[in-house]
């Protein structure tokens, strides 16, 4: 029976449940010493002077490290140490000492002399006349003939007074825009437009296993110990980070508590214990603690955002214009807004559409891609106004998004590109069948006591798969499969799910494979990083490319050894059997390596990557070897897509919400690992709850300092928060640009939950979009208690 | 330190004010840096004499184990650090996500908010000493590997442990008993659906032994 399709369980389970599992933290070396980060107390500032003499003299304390002596990449890059420090927590110097008390103790003894220099913590504030910049360079980039440039951009207050006036965001000059078709006419040609002003907020990824690493050097090689979502890519960018060839770094990743888009490959703060290691020649343990892993670990960008949107009487949008304005920390650059602009494009397919934006640079913790970046704030703040369309209209909620969703063909975002398969109505149906939709609708504005029952709906779309990577298998003399992945191991388990796709091919029982993962020195191929949905599409066509080859090859060793043409020869069973009699795979093996040439691996084709080369170079003669490069046609966008149906009781006197149920559906394709599918859409959902609900940054505006800063001040779901049981289906129609027919999964339910809480909330408040997230109980009560809100709609971060 | 972590009750029963006291009942200065790891005492001035390691008798996972342990040592450190037993895991070091949770004397604590000095002559259990020394799991461990249960994982020995001190005191808990049980432990990828189907058919299996 085929393996892609069952539920079996990941093969490091048995670990996890044990506690063998070893992750960063959980390594040790002889003589590990520890680390401790001093970390900046000002939004933005320049180190005048360090005077480290008390900290050193103390016992036990071994060596610091400055920022001169880390990787100081162009602006707007990162640095992992720095004497400008940027946001309120940016690591400034480290320091080693004997044990972690001593290094705590001696970065208070470390006098430091710190001179403030002008901060912005909310964008709009940077944009004001005569408002300060987060950095030196200007406030914005522009795209210009040479890439992005920096430019220090004001916008009238002439703009500032009439947005006040009018009760809208302020919308000058954007750096980003573009746009389709005639917006004017399709204004005119619409029954209803609303226009809103929203906001969505900043929130940091938190995953439970903070960025701690361990690093020692032994002959000139470093081995590092880290948390990575994407092994090989991280191992890569490490090397780079730390100007070292590939083969002087072992980079360990075996167990990732968790990224989310905060560990995708290189983690800036491991070059820290790895250049400490080296500077005081001792292994260096750097615990990160959960206080650290606030400012250092990343954050999706908040977005302050206008909109209007025009609908004809059937429901149909016909144009759309919109307005981000996006909150990015003080370093890179996010894309989001601009994936946000092409994710509503896709999703509503407007006749006209116009996107216009900007990424403001501020002095707060570094933004990255956060699951479903872009995609999970826009449509959690777009779906309740297609909601307040649909009431006005007269239209079903769920009819006007099957109304507006596309199809294969559909064109969208500024390059008008279309997708590899659109299965959304389906997937929309499939959901609704099985949340009972149509049922459940009677439920919507129902009291019981003090509360009232919301019912609501949130479609979500992103990208879900790239291609071109690599796959390197090898069946050695003992028989079994061993299926190198250089992807991470977080827990979504297409570690494990996308070796299926070469077992299935070569007909194996899953206990005839071994899946090699998490160590560099165990040769891993080239991989896609494990983010943006990527593995589950990208790694079964790797892993399939690479199982052909395979296949091809034991059928040439068993005609070679046995006799008859090649063709002849069947594969299964763990033997290759034909014309001239039957081997085992065991048996194949030892022919290979007898053999040699490209069936051991000693001659590679051309096309694989250098990186693969290495590692495949590693293994010759070991086995017989399949090793290929994903060629495979590719035609489009691979989007994956998830809509969340979700009831909420919504207390109307302590303005407390409670979500008591909840159905995600997805369009990915054909279904791997239906367990994982569940864990995935259910996962990324109570995480679209938090995002909607409760995880709100707070800053001091006069100081620049952050009040949430830990897990309880800005709270992710607890087991408490979301309904006891949740239901979910699947459209389950194959992609036909990918031989295995699967789409990536992680990003979209991120989204379908955000948005179908928002949408629940506000048919709980009888349609009444507040136009914020997170809806936060004080704001959900201030507007059932028809009091002011507690801060002005685009302050972000009050 | 604010007085509203100071005054925290954690899920446990164990709050931050027993913890402060804790410390200062074993004579070490109440400082930020309490929950650190310091391996030793380095040097013999009067305020660090006070705070000089000592070898205590620890009963971990039934065996009896010595350990210099200083005054303001946790729990979670001296397993992790100086007994080698990384299974339990620190995930925030204060209280906020339960990824530490171990039992002492059958009852779940936080290993991050608990005094090493106050566990002795107590029973300690991890996430190590579940299985069997022929390698039975634990019916907790067992319905976790059937139900294919958790993601990433971090969160899971503390969740593990959260569910054998459940299925140890309420044989047959409802879904709405298990999530109670259970709300002291964080699992940021969200995965609590699996989570409490793991600890259904946890609870079925320990009903099976019985």
């Amino acid at each position: 029976m085929a393996l892609i399709g069952q539920d079996i369980s990941p093969p490091d389970l048995r670990a996890k449940v044990t506690g063998r599992a070893r992750y960063a933290e959980d390594f040790r070396a002889e003589g590990m010493v520890f680390a401790k980060l001093l970390l900046s107390p000002m939004p933005h500032a320049r180190v005048r002077s360090v005077d480290a003499s008390r900290a050193l003299a103390m016992p036990g304390v071994l060596g610091i490290l400055r920022a001169a002596e880390v990787n100081q990449p162009d602006a707007p890059g990162e640095a992992a140490l720095t004497d400008e420090p940027k946001y309120v927590g940016e690591p400034i110097l480290a320091l080693a000492a004997v044990d972690e008390t001593t290094a705590a103790d001696a970065i208070e003894a470390i006098d430091i002399d710190l001179e403030p220099l002008p901060f912005a913590i909310d964008p709009l504030d940077s944009l004001r006349p005569g408002g300060s910049n987060a950095r030196l360079e200007g406030n914005v980039m522009r795209l210009g003939e040479s890439g992005r440039e920096w430019e220090d951009l004001k916008w009238p207050q002439a703009e500032f007074d009439a947005a006040e006036a009018e009760g809208r965001l302020p919308m000058g000059e954007p750096t980003d825009e573009w746009d389709h078709g005639d917006l004017d006419a399709a204004f005119a040609d619409a029954d209803y437009v609303l226009e809103d002003t929203i906001v969505h907020q900043s929130l940091t990824h938190h995953p439970m296993e903070p960025r701690s690493s361990m690093a020692y050097w032994e002959d000139g090689r470093c081995y590092l110990y880290g948390s990575t979502q994407s092994t090989q890519r991280a191992h890569q960018a490490i090397a780079g980070q730390l100007d070292l060839e590939p083969d002087e770094l072992v980079f360990v990743g075996q167990y990732c508590g968790g990224g989310f888009g905060s560990k995708i490959a290189g983690v800036p703060i491991y070059q820290v214990t790895a250049l400490l290691a080296k500077k005081i020649q001792r292994p260096v343990m750097m615990r990160i603690n959960r206080y650290e892993e606030n400012y250092i670990g990343r954050a999706r960008p908040g977005f302050q955002a206008w909109t209007k949107m025009g609908f004809r009487s059937d429901g149909k949008i016909t144009g759309i214009d919109l307005y981000i304005i996006q909150d990015h920390g003080p370093y890179g650059r996010s894309g989001d807004y601009n994936t946000a602009g092409a994710v509503t494009d896709l999703m509503y397919q407007p006749d006209a559409m116009r996107f216009r934006g900007l990424t403001l640079y501020t002095n707060t913790p570094p933004r990255a891609a956060q699951r479903a970046p872009g995609g999970a704030q826009i449509v959690a703040m777009l779906e309740p106004l297609v909601d307040k369309a649909a009431r006005e209209l007269g239209i079903d909620r769920v009819e006007i998004r099957k109304i507006n969703a596309p199809t294969h063909d559909s064109e969208f975002g500024p390059q008008r590109i279309t997708t590899t398969s659109a299965f959304v109505r389906e997937a929309i149906d499939a959901g609704a069948a099985q949340f009972d939709w149509a049922g459940k609708q009677a439920l919507s504005g129902q009291r019981n006591g003090t509360k009232v029952t919301g019912v609501g709906v949130g479609l979500s779309p992103y990208v879900g798969g790239s291609s071109g990577f690599d796959g390197l298998l090898l069946i050695r003399p003992d028989g079994t499969l061993y299926i190198h992945q250089g992807i991470g191991n977080l827990g979504t388990h297409s570690m494990a799910d996308t070796a299926r796709a070469a077992a299935d091919e070569l007909g194996l029982e899953w206990d005839d494979c071994a899946v090699i993962w998490g160590d560099s020195s165990q040769h891993h191929p080239y991989s896609s990083v494990q983010a943006g949905s990527q593995t589950i599409h990208a790694h079964t066509r790797a892993n399939y490319a690479a199982a052909l080859d395979m296949k091809r090859k034991l059928q040439e060793v068993a005609a070679a050894a046995l006799g008859g043409s090649a063709s002849a020869y069947q594969v299964g069973g763990a033997r290759v059997s034909g014309p001239g009699g039957s081997m085992s795979f065991a048996q194949a093996a030892e022919r290979a390596i007898a053999m040699g040439g490209e069936y051991s691996g000693e001659a590679l084709p051309e096309d694989i990557n250098d990186y693969t080369r290495g590692s495949a170079t590693q293994l010759a003669g070991q086995g017989l070897m399949g090793v290929a490069r994903d060629n495979f046609s590719h035609e489009g966008s691979t989007w994956s897509w998830v809509v969340g149906f979700a009831v909420v009781e919504l207390d109307t006197e302590t303005g407390d919400v409670r979500i008591v149920d909840y159905t995600g559906s997805a369009d990915c394709g054909v279904v791997v690992h239906p367990r994982s599918l569940a864990a995935q859409i259910h996962g990324g959902s109570v995480q679209g709850f938090g995002q909607a609900r409760s995880q709100k940054w707070v800053f001091d505006p006069k100081w620049g300092v952050p009040f949430a800063h830990r897990l309880y001040t800005a709270r992710p779901p607890g087991i408490l928060d979301v309904p006891l049981s949740m239901d979910w289906a699947a459209a389950g129609e194959p992609d036909p640009q990918t031989p295995i027919g699967a789409k990536g999964i992680g990003e979209p339910p991120v989204g379908a939950g955000s948005a179908a809480v928002t949408s629940a909330i506000a048919d709980a408040l009888g349609g009444r979009c507040l136009c914020r997230i997170p809806l936060t109980t004080d704001v959900i009560l201030a507007e059932l208690e028809g009091r002011a809100q507690p801060h002005a709609l685009t302050e972000i971060h009050s | 330190m604010s007085d509203a972590e100071i005054t925290t009750e954690t899920p446990t029963g164990h709050s931050r004010r027993t913890f402060i006291k804790g410390v200062i009942a074993t004579g070490a200065v109440v400082s930020s840096s309490s929950h650190l790891f310091r391996a030793r005492s380095l040097s013999a001035s009067a305020a660090v004499r006070a705070s000089m390691p000592r070898m205590i008798s620890l009963d971990v996972n039934g065996v009896s184990r010595s350990v210099d342990v200083m005054p303001q040592e946790t729990l979670a450190m001296t397993l992790r650090y100086k007994l080698g037993l990384t299974g339990t895991k620190l995930g925030c070091d204060r209280a906020e996500c339960g990824a530490c949770t171990v039992l002492v004397d059958g009852v779940s604590h936080y290993a991050c908010s608990m005094l090493t000095n106050t566990v002795r002559d107590r029973s300690v259990t991890t996430i190590e000493g579940l299985e069997s020394a022929d390698g039975t799991l634990h019916p907790v461990q067992q319905a976790v590997i059937d139900e294919g249960g958790f993601q990433c994982a971090f969160c899971a020995p503390g969740f593990i442990m959260s569910m054998v001190a459940l299925t140890n005191e309420n044989p047959e808990p409802t879904r709405e008993e298990t999530a109670e049980a259970l709300s002291g432990n964080l699992c940021r990828c969200g995965d609590y659906n699996k989570i409490l189907n793991s600890a259904m058919r946890a609870a079925e299996y320990a009903r099976r032994m019985v």
